[in-house]
């Protein structure tokens, strides 16, 4: 089976969709989003009515701290990450907000353990940014029976952490396009990256498909028109750092 | 596993002979249990060892052997054919490559002589570069791994050390332990640095090193301390062993076994351009000494040593093209001033960027311009003059630390002479006329520089003369009298 793992997807529809048409040409079978449909892009509508409809054939969602809060937002602005939050409440409609709110933190999927944040406590929204966070994800993976494999985002870049020849976890950063074997006599943690907001200096969308016959998995980055997702946010009113952020991928 | 008996099945495989029983795994030839042809090759079928007794190592080592193998290509590695699966039933299964190794070689002739050495070096430093090339370090280069194959070409064995830049590193270790062979191994290896192409080109050096002398530059340490010792000492100069070694050897020898990777040859392409023009090689004092680094610089290396460590490095690929070959065929006759400095900006561009880059430049006449008989054709003096005139085209572009060559190739077919020059030297980027004027008929007839770019193995770099030359009328006329370099309207045609 080839599976599509997308993730923060912050309300760009552009991205997603180059994502969603770069994936089907690459035959893949499933798709699962990681969390975080919503929150800084201008279309977080379109974004959740479009995966609402993947769900129906069979593609799995799981929540994100975005998605939390865009069902309930902050009273007051914290910080950044949350000021669009309220925008993002009143664009949604009232079911969209309920299966929004729904959706699992974490989801097993076979040997695969599906998770936005870190399997230690996922409703925490730990990130998983060093070998440190990232053991401490895959030994508490160990409550799922059976997984070998974590994927989740949140951290908006790509990487695999795998144990070398010692107990530790190694981190490593993938190179695009080129399949990694990822065996399952080994544990395996990867964060995808993101669909929606790049932050790596590069504007093109992030996402990782793995295949279960041949155990390997692919990053890939795909370019979308990230100025018409820009210019939606402009005219939106939302803040312009979040437009410049995805002309820059910073 | 133990050893298995021929006529053994194995997963669509028939055991026939072992052929190799070595300590991490046994190795036979195989044939296909359905009796079908086969790949068109002999194959072999590697079966690690793993009993209980055996250690972690030479699981991992044999996983990450399987996936280097199933990516690597061309003729200086065993082809892949299938892999079992690791935890049912693990075995590789490759092609049968017919040769000795260099460990034979070795073991056979004590002495070999300074053409077989350059010889060995060329091949070994070819098969690295095309290593390097796709992103893998070998990082266990030693002779029982060197294959030399009945054409002369080297092929490498055995990759369960290797580094693939793309994939995540199994044998890498949080806490930087060495791993490779201790007599081979580089310095930064010893610290626990997997990935610099110039490990391997440090290896080469060790191989060298055994094969103008009979032994090791630096033992074989069986302790840290021991292998840590390649950090700051130098081997034995070879020449004190074996006086009559020549000093350009001993220099090529030498570098490749600098501590600092940054002091040896920063590709297998250099590395062998050296060993193929060993007149070109500018001998210092590291090739004329012949008494041993005095005890106070060892001290103060060691000093330094002590708290060495290592950046990581770039993908291999990466690193090695920023030190290219550039080549630039150089037309001798029927050519207009112009052209030829046009020419030469184009070249002082290319190499502008890239500190580190050597320059060839080449010229290919007919066969027919020397003769055996006549003294004023002969072929020493043809090709002098010749060389004469690419060194002086060349001179504006000579800068400190610079390395040029200048080459003088004899063939009728000149598009295939540059090529061959090209491919056998690994060259990274060609630079040659486009032949302005016969834009037209090339459409129709494939001129020199046409056939050259079709076949090229490299980037080419066709260059147009600048136009507002044409207008500096007086600068070209000045030139012609000097017989090579023609004031001919036309360069279409240019044999170079």
């Amino acid at each position: 089976m080839r599976l599509a793992l997308m993730s923060d997807i912050h309300g760009n529809i552009q991205a997603l969709d180059a994502c969603l048409s770069h994936a089907r040409a690459q035959k893949v079978q499933r798709f699962a989003f990681l969390g975080d449909l919503v929150g800084y892009g201008a279309n977080p509508v379109e974004v959740v009515e479009r995966i609402m409809l993947m769900t129906e054939e069979g593609a799995t969602v799981i929540q994100g701290n975005h998605d939390e809060m865009a069902v309930k937002p902050p009273a007051n602005i914290q910080h950044l990450g949350s000021s669009t939050a309220d925008w993002t409440h009143r664009q949604l409609s009232e079911s969209q907000r309920a299966w929004l709110g729904a959706l699992p933190l974490s989801v097993q999927l076979d040997n695969i353990l599906l998770v936005h944040a870190s399997a230690d406590g996922p409703e925490l929204w730990r990130y998983i940014y060093d070998e440190r966070a990232a053991t401490a994800s895959l030994d508490a993976s160990a409550k799922w029976p059976g997984v070998r494999y974590v994927f989740g985002g949140h951290v908006h870049e790509q990487s695999l952490y795998y144990r070398g020849s010692t107990l530790g976890l190694m981190k490593f950063t993938p190179q695009p396009g080129v399949a990694v074997p990822v065996p399952t006599h080994r544990q395996w943690l990867s964060t995808v990256g993101s669909v929606g907001q790049p932050r790596d200096g590069k504007p093109e969308a992030m996402y990782a498909l793995l295949d279960t016959d041949r155990w390997q998995l692919t990053f890939h980055r795909v370019a979308y028109d990230h100025s018409a997702a820009a210019w939606a946010i402009r005219a939106a009113g939302l803040p312009e750092f979040f437009a410049e952020r995805l002309e820059k991928g910073r | 596993m133990k050893l298995l008996e021929p006529g053994t099945a194995l997963d669509g495989f028939i055991i026939e002979e072992c052929i190799h029983s070595g300590g991490m795994a046994h190795i036979y030839q195989v044939r296909y249990a359905d009796g079908s042809a086969g790949p068109g090759f002999p194959m072999a079928m590697k079966i690690p060892r793993m009993t209980a007794g055996d250690g972690a190592e030479n699981i991992v080592s044999f996983e990450v052997e399987s996936q280097i193998m199933q990516v690597l290509t061309g003729n200086h590695v065993p082809r892949f054919v299938a892999v079992g699966d690791l935890s049912r039933v693990p075995y590789l299964v490759m092609e049968y490559v017919n040769g000795r190794t260099l460990q034979h070689w070795l073991d056979a002739e004590m002495e070999p002589s300074v053409g077989e050495i350059i010889h060995l070096g060329v091949a070994m430093a070819h098969a690295v570069h095309a290593l390097h090339q796709q992103n893998t370090v070998h990082l266990d280069l030693k002779p029982a791994n060197v294959l030399i194959r009945e054409d002369g070409r080297a092929v490498l064995l055995d990759f369960g050390l290797s580094s693939h830049a793309h994939y995540p590193d199994l044998l890498a270790e949080q806490l930087r332990k060495a791993v490779g062979s201790p007599a081979w191994i580089a310095p930064e290896q010893v610290v626990g640095v997997r990935g610099d192409p110039r490990s391997d080109i440090f290896a080469i050096g060790v191989m060298l090193y055994q094969l103008c002398t009979g032994e090791l530059p630096f033992g074989e340490p069986q302790t840290a301390a021991g292998m840590r010792q390649r950090l700051w000492m130098d081997p034995t100069p070879p020449r004190k062993l074996k006086p009559d070694l020549p000093p350009w050897l001993q220099e090529v020898v030498l570098r490749c076994l600098e501590p600092e990777a940054a002091l040896r040859y920063p590709s297998g392409a250099h590395l062998a351009f050296d060993l193929a023009n060993p007149e070109h090689i500018r001998v210092t004092e590291r090739g004329n000494k012949v008494t041993g680094t005095k005890f106070r610089v060892h001290f103060k290396r060691w000093i330094k040593a002590a708290g060495m460590h290592y950046q990581p490095s770039p993908l291999p690929s990466q690193q090695i093209d920023e030190v290219p070959i550039v080549m630039v065929a150089v037309p001798h006759n029927d050519v207009t001033d112009a052209t030829l400095y046009s020419l030469r900006q184009a070249v002082a561009r290319s190499l502008g960027t890239r500190p580190g880059a050597r320059l060839a430049c080449v010229t290919v006449i007919s066969p027919s311009q020397t003769s055996a008989s006549e003294e004023s054709k002969s072929e020493s003096t043809v090709h002098r003059r010749y060389l004469t005139s690419l060194r002086q085209w060349a001179q504006p572009l000579d800068q400190p630390g610079q390395q040029t060559s200048f080459h003088v190739l004899e063939s009728g077919d000149v598009a295939e002479a540059l090529l061959d020059y090209a491919r056998g030297n690994n060259v990274s980027v060609i630079v040659m006329g486009a032949a302005t004027h016969g834009l037209k008929t090339q459409r129709f007839i494939a001129t020199v520089p046409i056939k050259v770019a079709m076949d090229a193995p490299c980037t080419i770099i066709l260059v147009k003369q600048s136009v507002p030359f044409q207008h500096l009328g007086g600068l070209s006329s000045s030139s012609s009298a000097s017989g090579e370099y023609s004031d001919s309207a036309s360069d279409r045609d240019a044999p170079f």
